[in-house]
């Protein structure tokens, strides 16, 4: 039987992608909401989370209208870059941030909450700037955990499927998941390939699983 | 030189009862003591000072800078104070090894001079052995020379310590006496330290402040303090008085002397200014200055008669507890003497006497 594994490798990319992403955004807005006191803040954290419990459908809508060939958003990207962002495995990614952004802000807030504030204030004392006390101490004392909620986070963008779908589409070749590849084979009969997908998809995300509690400080 | 005047209140909540800081201290060169219960606020002070708290109104003042001014707004953050602060779980960066955690508190010495003064404060605190190992793979007593020499790197103009014995057992306790006298003499560093043991106002205190319920209710010399507690709530904070009831029944101060009734018996005192004939007062005597003697007859001046009821033994001396009471602490060879007595009297020496 000849399988395409390009909807494995496609999602891969997708999910690494999406993954530093939500890292370099995440951490961010992690650290200020387990740090700092700021009218707004029940906000942002009700805005971080919300992705985690809209369904699906309900996101990629908004992200369609958000980011739709008719939005100024796309028709700046489509100025920019000469081509639609919508259908695209870029939109791929994008999906894959919105699912697995909540989950890692979440964790890595723990993380950082979970450093011992004595730490913080001893540098504080002896003249560490926050940038520095944020680089040398925090994110250090906080990494395992930080690593665990990446890989959790990577995880998750793995198996994006209902986002994906609306704002990537299911187009063989180019913008096809490997949960999307899944769903199509079982839609078409063609049960080999599903099960091949279905065991492979598994085996990766007990890998991750099991990385992600061997990270996770004790 | 620091001096503070802070007032912080913290409304009752259900879960919690309200609380409010007012103090206003000066601290000089030398060790000053912070003395009070646990929920006095005197950590509550220490951040303060550091900068971790925004107090309601006050001022602070170390030497000519100001710390923080309520009506002017000023609220400098802890890397802009200078105020070294030694943990009480030392807070050693638990990823960086000792040198390191030295490193990261040398970062404003200019670079050039930096190492030098990394591997100066290693020798002087005998951590040159231990400075490639982390603080978990290092003993408690260089972990504790350690977080001292990193708070001092930088050469700050106060040092902070937050209750440093607690949890320490005996000997690390007389190392950080001995590394502090040190620290004192080599340093010029004002210290201000945070306790609830008494020992160590008198190991470590050249000025010790009292802290009750967000107040300070006596300053002094140590010495001075448990010689003339201010009032009753002071008395009763250092633990180390006989408190009894009694009744003034003559005041005289031309000849200096008293008459105090203390339950069934006369007991004749020094003057006690600002106390009138008649007055409730508690006698407050300190239990190594009782004697004591077996019972022959009746009474002499300034005796009681009482029944021991426990004896508990102290490395350094025997403590007697008697009915009414009234706790006494003997030398051991002193109680060896008098073991066998089967009938006790105890005796005040005048001058033993204070009335609160």
């Amino acid at each position: 039987m000849q399988i395409d594994w390009f909807p494995l490798w496609l999602s891969l990319r997708v999910a690494v992608l999406s993954t530093a992403l939500a890292l370099v955004a995440g951490l961010w807005i992690a650290y200020i909401l387990a740090n700092r006191e700021f009218p707004g803040k029940e906000a942002l954290d009700a805005a971080v989370t919300l992705p985690l419990v809209l369904p699906p459908t309900v996101l990629g809508y908004y992200l369609l209208v958000l980011l739709g060939r008719s939005s100024p958003v796309g028709k700046v990207w489509e100025a920019v870059f000469g081509s639609p962002l919508v259908f695209t495995w870029k939109a791929a990614v994008i999906a894959a941030l919105l699912h697995s952004f909540p989950l890692l802000v979440k964790s890595a807030r723990a993380a950082f909450e979970s450093v011992d504030r004595s730490y913080e204030r001893a540098a504080r004392t002896l003249g560490a700037s926050e940038l520095r006390l944020f680089w040398r101490v925090t994110l250090p004392l906080a990494r395992r955990s930080i690593f665990a909620a990446a890989a959790l986070a990577f995880a998750r963008s793995l198996g994006e499927f209902g986002v994906t779908l609306m704002v990537a589409g299911n187009i063989p070749g180019r913008t096809q998941t490997v949960a999307v590849a899944i769903y199509d084979a079982v839609e078409s009969g063609n049960g080999s390939l599903a099960r091949v997908l279905v065991v492979v998809v598994s085996a990766m995300a007990l890998v991750i699983l099991t990385l992600a509690n061997r990270l996770e400080p004790r | 030189m620091i001096q503070a005047r802070l007032k912080k209140t913290f409304p009752a909540r259900p879960d919690s009862a309200g609380f409010s800081l007012d103090v206003d201290f000066h601290a000089a060169s030398g060790v000053t003591v912070l003395f009070g219960p646990s929920g006095s606020g005197k950590t509550l002070v220490l951040d303060c000072i550091a900068g971790f708290t925004r107090p309601e109104e006050g001022r602070v003042l170390l030497d000519d800078d100001i710390l923080f001014d309520g009506a002017a707004g000023v609220h400098l953050a802890p890397q802009a104070r200078y105020c070294g602060y030694v943990f009480q779980n030392y807070a050693l960066f638990p990823h960086m090894t000792l040198r390191e955690n030295l490193e990261f508190a040398a970062e404003r010495i200019p670079r050039l001079e930096r190492h030098r003064r990394v591997n100066e404060m290693l020798e002087r605190f005998h951590l040159t052995d231990a400075a490639g190992r982390r603080p978990h793979a290092v003993s408690g007593g260089q972990r504790q020379r350690c977080s001292i020499a990193r708070a001092l790197i930088g050469a700050p103009k106060l040092l902070l310590f937050d209750e440093p014995t607690q949890g320490l057992d005996v000997p690390l306790r007389a190392e950080l006496y001995e590394v502090l006298r040190q620290v004192r003499a080599d340093f010029k560093t004002p210290v201000l330290l945070v306790t609830h043991d008494l020992d160590e106002c008198f190991e470590l205190g050249e000025e010790m402040l009292i802290l009750r319920e967000g107040r300070i209710v006596q300053t002094g010399t140590p010495r001075k303090i448990l010689d003339r507690p201010a009032n009753l709530d002071v008395a009763r904070l250092l633990g180390a008085f006989n408190l009894l009831p009694g009744e003034i029944r003559a005041l005289d101060p031309g000849r200096n002397t008293s008459r105090v009734q203390v339950g069934e018996f006369e007991l004749s005192g020094p003057y006690f200014p600002g106390k009138l004939k008649g007055d409730r007062v508690t006698v407050c005597v300190r239990p190594e200055e009782l004697r004591v003697s077996p019972r022959e007859g009746r009474p002499g001046p300034n005796q009681i008669p009482a029944e021991l009821q426990r004896t508990i033994e102290k490395p350094q001396w025997i403590r007697l507890e008697f009915s009414g009471g009234i706790a006494v602490d003997l030398p051991r060879p002193e109680y060896e003497r008098q073991r066998h007595n089967t009938s006790w009297t105890i005796e005040f020496p005048p001058d033993s006497l204070r009335a609160l």
